[in-house]
């Protein structure tokens, strides 16, 4: 045995590509970290949010008296108490010029717009002194008809959601690619055509359902307030609550703790994050609002919601000549943030894989008296995809053609890329038809086929179909000049900085604010690289303004694609002060030092290296430096894409239909993504699991169902399904790499891409299991009811039932009791 | 999530819980598991004044062989119910509906009186104690009485359980050999309750069916016997077209309820086809 030490001069293990489990994780899953609802501060106040039980109503009185008496209740406020400084949640996104925004209060003034609208809080000692004294206020609504369904709201002479305006239409937004020069005339290329195909499709309503229910704590100091909250968005937040409530921007700091979940339903600035921050101005005290599920389910904005008349054009043999797409999204009753946004996002990728030669595109944006709609994973694109995909199935069947075998003939080869859509967009790179004979291969397609054609033989009372979903996506929001054009509020840049340490550790500060994707760990592997240090020794700062003051956030599957690139950038600003400094140290040339491994060496001179840690700590030291230079080699870069990227893939899917009950149960589910370069094998394939859940969960399982009062009757998760694992196949899952052009890691985004991708070949699969059987189309969720009803009755499957399948489901939550009518049967009153 | 205030006590014997429900006030609720009345209170739905708290009763739980009976405690877990050999050996009807009640963290505290006693139409388990011919032990200040499953049940979260009384104990009848039982469950995802289930109970003798017993779960407000079925299998020969015909008549005299699940025109559906296939595998075939 002998003594000699490990070769110092060994390459490191690469860490991107590695999978590396998470160093966020052990204290994310007990739990045991600063979620904003474990915050205690002194003298910490409580809130309670009062709620309307009604959809539409003036309120004619608040009685807030006996609530003021009650035991340990500090303070009540209503509407009355902030209506001068409360302004209105802001929009960020006006996406026509005419845009009608009815504002938003906080809380209610005059009227009330949707179950679960704020109309008074209460501050309380403790919590429970709080939630005790909600029963106490006293509301008396004058009740107005509610506006629910969009395609009766655009109708001639009906009721208004808001008195005030002229129309339940907020704005109507076109694209048209033969007025933009991006593609030939619509009308002309639809009345050439062979074949025209058109269909309605309905994108349910669904709600972001994160694990940590929102929270925000406010401290008052002097003239300064730190708010933290359970967001995904601290910067963007600081600066809209400024704009809000007038509290100048740099006397605000705001914070976003450890946070569980959002999936666009924490991109937001919430009534209650200005009601904690008024509150907490006018008491002068710290304060703390946290809320329930049922609040959350009922008042946290929803997602999807859009009804999308599609038409399509080709000619008899299969080639594509147009796409026409009139949506109604419904914004519900007031504008947040993005609202109008998530449809028009869409707009650009309702074409999908395909060389359209003609495309068209009108959304109304339309207010309804529910609960707004916003930001849910995908946003915008999974609408898209689903209306091109399973209008692609129409299609195939309407020709007589294999579904597979029309895609093919238009999708974008290979060769063609970088390839302009008739939408304008430039997809980067890809290979749609490697990914889709390895996903075939996955599935085991043959014997699939086969299978099916057995149990069609043989009168089989569980049915076998095969759906599939080719698609892109775009993630990496955003070109800052891109937004611009689409009247966007903010840019799409990302900040970063290193700061490298007197002992060697590297402290990373991103403005990519985390709140589950595990960008600690992926920072990490890319820093690790660039700098050639250990992964352990890379810690990652983010999510509070003070101390990472510039980033834009979390959300579009951006934070690789965009934040990860601006940490690269800093790192390459690192590597190149320290190569100066490092020159300096070793009196040679910069030109001649090589940089590996951590070490700066000069070439062909063996044995002279110096560390990039050893550099830090003669930066620390500044004793020796070059002459001219600031004694620092930390690094700050703000990175702006020049265009978006475009993950792909195939996804198939094999569904079993049992033809006696209705239900569907996918038996096999394959699926091959492209997005990119992967620098962290565990965490694709588990953002990839979790957008398959999600996906499917539209398809088969969840839906926002209001009542015809609008009472929110799925008001627990009793009767909003989200599957478990319980409920979910295996994944088989593969992926192909094309290296993103547009950013240094060559990264694509994989937030979304799942969630996107699954809708559209779960539906269709259930279809090719029953289409024989007469079937076109069934409604999501494919509920067992929806599906027998199709199969046996014919039509789409229908409407649901609207009351709570429990007693204690619906709209009746610990705030409020559900108002039932005889039309509203409500649950509980069988 | 914070329930209204109440009293609360936790009694240690059956008498002193009997004293504690008599003295808690006008309206009090008895705890067993907690996992029906815990969320009610949370979401402020119910408020009693005095919660009696049975998790400390000893004698109310296990499980306990009583000549041609077996005798459930009623604060026996549903996970003591799923590894108990008498009701393994004599009701396994009992084991496999209780395997399919929510999920394990609910199993764990969910008690089998508790879920009787709540009477929740679309619970698994009265449907279950209706198609044994389970007979309920009621104790009150007064003494002890015995009620048959088919009086216990009166209405949508009503039992024959008067105030001041409580569920003690269930006596199934002890039913081996020749008996073949199935609860077949249709739900969306795994932890919901059932849209429609039946649990059917089946003699067989030498090819044949001798008698069937069947229950419906939620197909009207409370548990039901699919009697017209029952009667369509009393000594027929064991086939797959004798099943099914007979289970046509599931959904005869039910009037389920119309939610988010199914109307009730699809639960009556459903009935039939899940008695046809709950009597196939309960009668071997």
């Amino acid at each position: 045995m002998t003594l000699a030490e490990e070769p110092t001069t060994a390459t490191p293990e690469k860490e991107i590509g590695k999978a590396r489990r998470r160093k966020e994780d052990a204290r994310l899953i007990t739990g045991r970290t600063t979620w904003t609802d474990n915050m205690v501060l002194p003298g910490m106040l409580h809130l309670a949010v009062v709620r309307s039980p009604v959809a539409h109503a003036k309120i004619t009185n608040v009685d807030l008296s006996a609530a003021r008496e009650a035991p340990g209740v500090v303070a009540v406020f209503s509407g009355q108490d902030f209506k001068e400084e409360q302004g209105s949640i802001p929009c960020a996104w006006p996406v026509t010029p005419d845009m009608v925004n009815p504002g938003h209060p906080s809380v209610a003034v005059d009227e009330v717009n949707h179950v679960g609208e704020a109309v008074a809080v209460i501050v309380g000692r403790t919590k429970s002194a709080a939630q005790d004294a909600v029963e106490l206020v006293d509301v008396d609504y004058d009740l107005l008809p509610p506006v629910l369904d969009m395609e009766q709201a655009v109708a001639q002479g009906t009721g208004l959601c808001h008195d005030h305006l002229e129309s339940n239409e907020s704005f109507t937004f076109v694209f048209d690619a033969g007025d933009a020069g991006t593609g030939v005339d619509t009308e002309q290329a639809f009345a050439d055509a062979d074949v025209v195909v058109s269909r309605r499709f309905v994108q349910q309503r669904l709600i972001p359902a994160f694990m940590e229910p929102r929270s925000v704590v406010v401290q008052p100091q002097g003239d300064n307030y730190t708010l933290w909250s359970s967001t995904q968005v601290p910067h963007i937040l600081r600066v809209m609550l400024a704009m809000v409530t007038g509290v100048p921007e740099h006397k605000l700091r705001v914070v976003a703790p450890d946070v569980g979940g959002g999936f666009g339903g924490k991109l937001q600035v919430t009534p209650e994050e200005v009601l904690s921050l008024l509150v907490a101005r006018r008491l002068g005290k710290p304060v703390k609002w946290t809320e329930t599920r049922s609040e959350s389910l009922m008042s946290a904005h929803h997602g999807r919601d859009q009804i999308q008349y599609i038409d399509i054009a080709a000619d008899r043999e299969g080639n594509v000549k147009g796409l026409r797409c009139r949506i109604l999204a419904d914004m519900g009753a007031y504008l947040r943030l993005v609202t109008p946004g998530v449809p028009v996002l869409g707009a650009f990728m309702f074409t999908g894989i395909y060389k359209f030669p003609a495309y068209r595109f009108e959304c109304r944006g339309i207010f309804t008296n529910k609960v707004p709609t916003d930001a849910y994973r995908g946003a915008g694109r999974p609408e898209a995809t689903f209306a091109v995909e399973r209008i692609m199935d129409e299609l195939a069947v309407e020709l007589g053609m294999d579904p597979l075998e029309l895609r093919r003939k238009n999708w974008i080869n290979a060769e063609e890329f970088p390839f302009t859509t008739v939408a304008g967009l430039e997809y980067d790179s890809g290979d749609y038809e490697t990914a889709t004979r390895q996903a075939l291969e996955l599935i085991g397609y043959a014997e699939l086929r086969e299978e099916q054609r057995r149990r069609r033989e043989s009168g089989d009372p569980v049915q076998l179909g095969i759906g599939f979903s080719t698609f892109t996506e775009m993630c990496g929001l955003a070109p800052s000049r891109v937004l611009g054009s689409l009247s966007y509020g903010a840019g799409g840049w990302e900040n970063a900085s290193i700061r490298m340490l007197p002992t060697g550790k590297v402290e990373v500060v991103t403005g990519s604010t985390p709140h589950g994707q595990g960008h600690e760990t992926a920072w990490s592997q890319l820093v690790a690289d660039s700098l050639g240090v250990p992964f352990e020794d890379v810690e990652v700062l983010h999510g509070d303004t003070s101390v990472s003051p510039r980033g834009l956030d979390t959300y579009g599957s951006r934070s690789l694609v965009v934040g990860g690139a601006a940490v690269m950038k800093a790192a390459d600003k690192v590597v190149a002060k320290a190569r100066r400094v490092a020159a300096h140290m070793l009196e040679a040339d910069e030109d001649d030092l090589e940089f590996s491994g951590g070490t700066f060496s000069v070439r062909g001179t063996p044995g002279t290296g110096l560390s990039i840690q050893e550099i830090a700590l003669a930066t620390f030291a500044a004793h020796n430096f070059p002459e001219g230079m600031e004694p620092s080699i930390d690094a700050e870069a703000t990175f702006d894409p020049v265009n978006f990227s475009f993950p792909h893939g195939t996804h198939i899917c094999a569904m079993e239909v049992d033809t006696e009950t209705g239900m569907v149960k996918i038996r096999k589910y394959a699926s091959v993504d492209d997005v990119g370069v992967v620098v962290n094998p565990l965490i694709v394939e588990g953002q990839v699991h979790g957008g398959l859940a999600q996906g499917i969960a539209q398809a088969l399982y969840e839906e926002a169902v209001y009542d015809a009062d609008g009472n929110l009757t799925t008001g627990t998760f009793v009767d909003y399904l989200v599957p478990s694992a319980a409920d979910l196949p295996h994944f088989d899952t593969g992926n192909t790499v094309h290296a993103a052009p547009g950013n240094p890691i060559g990264a694509k985004g994989v937030g979304e891409a799942g969630c996107i991708a699954s809708t559209p070949a779960v539906v269709n699969a259930a279809l090719d299991a029953v289409r024989h059987l007469g079937v076109s189309d069934i409604l999501m969720p494919l509920t067992p009811e929806r599906v027998w009803r199709a199969i046996h009755q014919g039509g789409d499957g229908g409407g649901r039932a609207t009351a709570g399948t429990v007693a204690w489901g619906g709209a009746s939550t610990e705030t409020t009791t559900g108002v039932s009518t005889d039309e509203s049967s409500l649950g509980g009153d069988r | 999530m914070i329930p209204a205030p109440f009293a609360y006590a936790r009694p240690t014997t059956v008498d002193e819980a009997l004293e504690a429900v008599a003295s808690g006030g006008e309206d009090v609720k008895i705890l067993a598991g907690g996992q029906s009345l815990i969320p009610v209170m949370r979401l402020r739905l119910a408020a009693p004044e005095t919660v009696v708290d049975l998790t400390r009763v000893a004698e109310l739980r296990g499980v306990r062989e009583e000549e041609d009976a077996i005798v459930i405690g009623a604060m026996t877990t549903h996970s003591d119910v799923l590894s108990d050999p008498l009701i393994a050996r004599y009701a396994p009807l009992i084991a496999e509906a209780t395997g399919t009640v929510a999920d394990r963290q609910v199993r764990h505290r969910g008690t089998f009186g508790g879920a009787l006693a709540h009477a929740d139409p679309a619970g698994d388990l009265p449907a279950v104690a209706l198609a044994l011919d389970a007979e309920f032990v009621i104790a009150g200040l007064q003494g002890r009485r015995t009620v048959p499953a088919t009086e216990f049940f009166v209405d949508y979260l009503t039992t024959a359980l008067e105030e001041g009384e409580l569920l003690v104990e269930v006596r199934v009848p002890k039913l081996g050999g020749t008996w073949g039982m199935r609860y077949e469950k249709f739900n969306r995802v795994a932890q919901a309750w059932s849209i429609v289930a039946v649990a059917a109970v089946v003699r067989r003798e030498e090819g044949r069916i001798a008698e069937a017993r069947i229950g419906l779960t939620n197909m009207g407000p409370t548990p039901l016997r699919a009697h017209a079925v029952e009667a369509a299998l009393v000594d027929v020969e064991a086939t797959g077209e004798a099943v099914a015909a007979a289970a046509e008549h599931a959904a005869e005299g039910t009037s389920p309820s119309s939610d988010l699940n199914a109307q009730a025109d699809y639960r009556q559906h459903l009935a039939t086809v899940l008695t046809r296939r709950a009597v196939t595998v309960a009668a071997g075939l």
